[in-house]
């Protein structure tokens, strides 16, 4: 049904640092390699070791350079489905594919149902959804359902699998429902926030942003250091004098 | 947005089939369709052949075809599905009503199906029309005036259509012209609105939002992949941008300032049914121009991601 539900007993999802990425994109294909193989049919690609390759990945990471004020970095963006609390995605869905589970707040597509007709990646603002060609439907980041509940495999890896990638540790998965969860407790304490906030969707993902610096940065002089009267010094300025005629 | 063809294909000419259901059956409903049950019937039949050209050409641009059927059931929450029950809904009164002209029988329930096949053709284009003016993530789309734009446009390409074929069968009449005329008179006002309001809204969204970041400046360094993906290919279509404003002309001549010529020329000389052949011929490329357009126009927000400033 793709009614929203009034809410969700938790809301899983995950915390990403934009502090420690380094843009590596060992979540992006960690991502690739557990979704091509689990849930669903495989995540098609075409022309993958061509010229024009292009294919269904379910985390993408950006390079961006930011800039606020006088303070600027290059920020790496990974940028997946947020798993909004009120996504449009789900309320367009014409049969039911796309729904948001009461139990756990995660957003699927239920790849036997959808029709593929793209209306839910016209409707995502965050471009988090990715039509599968080969397969015929829309494929998403399903936050590693068929890994987190999964008992047949070791307890410490059942996290997404970007998560279980990040050799930074900048990406957390856990209960933003939860005001005492470990994702919850450092969204509250490095301040982090929602991507566009201003549309309204309540993405359950937050980001956490880069930290400034304490100190200003270092700055290169801009004066001549002040005359000594060395002999040294004479020397370099007759020879600036010389090479200057 | 990219244009896909079939979706193009689909709302223009299901769009023109509804307008023409629309005009004959108020015609029918106020007792001003002349001729007998073949003229009816011949009419009703071309509307119901352009809908089911349009609604299975629809069904083109889906992954999986083979379960359509599944798009009627979420019609709480879903305008896409809402269309799809209105557009089979529609079907059973116009059936029938196809079917005692096809018979030739008189019934007192004409006037009952005639008016439900109106009803039904006015709820399907606007729930088509709400598929795009629901998505907020489109500013060209997000409007009050696009639904609007959907029904005049259909019942100005009905309307025409419907004066096409009175003349056709000899039952050329001037009210028939006069609808026709304020019809797509009101197609080309609605659409002149329409290009000044999204010229006038550079939009509310700015890549610092989607970022929460970057409030003084933001420059791609490396993309997420080499080759545009799904998302760009969807989302960031601008091949017909550049020529907008030259397609912008096109559609308007052809869509409402030569229809209104040649619907004044089929009004003033014997020579109808040529001068309407002509106007709907010119309207339709004129409405496949405006819809292209509508599409290649449209800037979706997850384009904010990928180097837009707004949107």
């Amino acid at each position: 049904m793709t009614s929203l539900p009034n809410s969700t007993e938790r809301k899983l999802g995950l915390v990403i640092d934009l502090d420690i990425c380094v843009g590596c994109h060992a979540c992006v294909t960690s991502c690739k390699e557990w979704n091509t193989g689990g849930y669903s049919a495989p995540l098609s690609d075409h022309d993958p070791y061509g010229a024009d390759p292009s294919g269904a990945w379910l985390n993408r990471v950006h390079s961006f350079e930011v800039t606020d004020g006088d303070w600027s970095r290059t920020v790496h963006f990974p940028r997946s489905c947020l798993h909004c609390e009120e996504p449009a995605c789900v309320t367009v869905c014409p049969t039911g594919a796309s729904y948001k589970r009461v139990e756990d707040g995660i957003v699927l597509v239920n790849p036997d149902t959808c029709i593929g007709c793209k209306l839910c990646s016209w409707a995502c603002p965050y471009g988090a959804r990715e039509y599968d060609y080969d397969h015929g439907v829309m494929k998403k980041c399903t936050l590693c359902v068929d890994r987190i509940y999964n008992e047949t495999i070791p307890e410490e890896d059942r996290i997404p699998a970007c998560v279980r990638a990040c050799p930074t540790g900048a990406r957390a998965f856990g209960d933003l429902g939860d005001p005492d969860s470990d994702v919850s407790q450092s969204v509250e304490e490095r301040g982090g926030f929602n991507l566009l906030e201003e549309f309204g969707y309540k993405p359950v993902n937050k980001y956490l942003p880069p930290r400034k610096p304490v100190e200003p940065l270092p700055q290169a002089a801009e004066e001549a250091p002040a005359n000594t009267g060395s002999r040294l010094e004479k020397l370099f300025a007759w020879a600036d004098r010389a090479l200057s005629r | 947005m990219h244009p896909a063809y079939s979706v193009i294909f689909f709302t223009t000419a299901s769009g023109a089939g509804y307008g023409l259901l629309f005009w004959l059956s108020l015609a029918h409903l106020l007792g001003l369709l002349p001729g007998d049950g073949w003229t009816g019937f011949t009419t009703i039949a071309v509307a119901l052949v352009l809908i089911t050209m349009g609604l299975l050409s629809s069904t083109l641009h889906l992954g999986r075809p083979e379960r359509a059927i599944r798009a009627f059931s979420q019609w709480r929450s879903s305008w896409l599905s809402r269309e799809g029950v209105a557009a089979v809904a529609t079907y059973v009164p116009s059936g029938l009503l196809a079917l005692f002209w096809l018979t030739g029988t008189e019934s007192i329930w004409t006037p009952v199906l005639a008016l439900l096949s109106a009803a039904g053709a006015v709820v399907t284009v606007y729930c088509t029309g709400m598929i795009y003016a629901s998505l907020r993530t489109i500013r060209q789309w997000n409007l009050p005036l696009v639904p609007l734009i959907y029904l005049v446009l259909s019942a100005a390409s009905g309307a025409l259509l419907f004066a096409l074929f009175m003349a056709l069968f000899g039952y050329g009449s001037v009210w028939i012209g006069v609808v026709a005329l304020l019809a797509t008179l009101a197609a080309g006002g609605l659409k002149i609105a329409y290009f000044a309001e999204i010229d006038g809204n550079p939009g509310r969204y700015t890549a610092a939002m989607a970022l929460g970041l970057g409030k003084d400046g933001i420059r791609q360094l490396d993309p997420p992949h080499t080759r545009p993906n799904f998302v760009m290919r969807e989302m960031g279509y601008s091949v017909a941008r550049k020529h907008a404003q030259k397609l912008r002309r096109l559609a308007l001549l052809c869509l409402c300032a030569l229809p209104v010529l040649f619907t004044v020329a089929a009004l003033l000389t014997p020579l109808s049914t040529t001068f309407y052949l002509l106007a709907v011929l010119s309207a339709a490329l004129g409405l496949v121009t405006e819809r292209w357009l509508f599409f290649a126009e449209a800037e979706h927000v997850s384009m904010l991601y990928y180097g837009a400033a707004r949107a």
